[in-house]
């Protein structure tokens, strides 16, 4: 069966969508990336959309639903790379992608995964007491 | 009728299967391509035409695409026509409302491409399938 790969990198789980995803191809991605974040213990994934030439209603919601089941794995979720076209169609479309972090790049997403995952890793020893700010 | 002109060429492209909704995006692609449209232009009618077709599919139990340069007077654009002989819309204007679905989806379809589009026009009665014609003039 056709799969996007799932690089593991440490804590993080790296995704580059290079193809023209068929909607079936985009929900097994949803569904190995959250088999993926609990096996690897992951606290991070980034996936990088460079190469999508479009993102319609089903592939956005597809990216907010891997963030959002990401989250309740505890693991943080940035979308590189989206081309200037793809942001303002998808604005006309109606989806703004709430919810999703985004980065411009690899390296910015990178980045604040790692500032991101520090933070919590952090505030690990905070048990039953309120540490967020 | 606001949606008319001379047609020039035609292409059909049958759609049965989410990986013919893909082959729609790609045939799109090459159309927008050869007509020179701009990249966000392209990426507009290729995302409508994307949602158009999952419809097609989804809703109308499957269809085609049929692909057409019209020309009216100076203007050239893109026509694509989806047809499907699936239950048919019933209430037209519910439909083409942002977040109302019949399915599992976001409810953008519709309307969302409607504003991809310059042009857009919805033929249906219920039992007796869906036309949807839409024109993105250059």
């Amino acid at each position: 069966m056709e799969r996007i790969p799932i690089l593991r990198m440490g804590n993080y789980l790296l995704v580059t969508i290079q193809v023209d995803m068929h909607d079936k191809l985009a929900l097994t991605l949803q569904d190995d990336l959250t088999n993926r974040i609990t096996e690897a213990n992951a606290k991070g994934v980034l996936i990088d959309i460079s190469s999508l030439e479009i993102v319609d209603s089903f592939i956005g919601r597809t990216l907010a639903n891997i963030a959002s089941m990401a989250r309740v794995l505890d693991a943080e979720t940035v979308v590189v790379g989206m081309q200037p076209a793809v942001a303002i169609t998808l604005v006309e479309l109606g989806m703004s992608l709430p919810g999703i972090r985004t980065a411009l790049n690899v390296e910015s997403g990178m980045e604040y995964l790692r500032e991101t995952v520090a933070d919590h890793e952090g505030s690990d020893g905070y048990i039953g007491d309120s540490a967020e700010d | 009728m606001a949606i008319s002109g001379t047609v020039q060429k035609t292409e059909t492209v049958p759609i049965a299967s989410s990986s013919d909704v893909v082959l729609v995006r790609q045939r799109v692609r090459v159309w927008t391509t050869e007509m020179k449209f701009s990249l966000v232009e392209q990426t507009k009618i290729v995302t409508a035409a994307s949602e158009l077709g999952r419809n097609t599919l989804e809703h109308g139990g499957g269809g085609s695409l049929e692909l057409a340069i019209v020309v009216n007077g100076s203007r050239q654009g893109l026509r694509l026509r989806f047809s499907d002989k699936g239950p048919g819309i019933a209430d037209i204007s519910l439909a083409m409302k942002d977040g109302y679905t019949s399915g599992s989806g976001l409810g953008l379809g519709l309307g969302g491409s409607k504003r991809l589009m310059s042009e857009f026009e919805i033929d249906t009665k219920p039992g007796g399938g869906t036309t949807i014609t839409a024109i993105r003039w250059k």
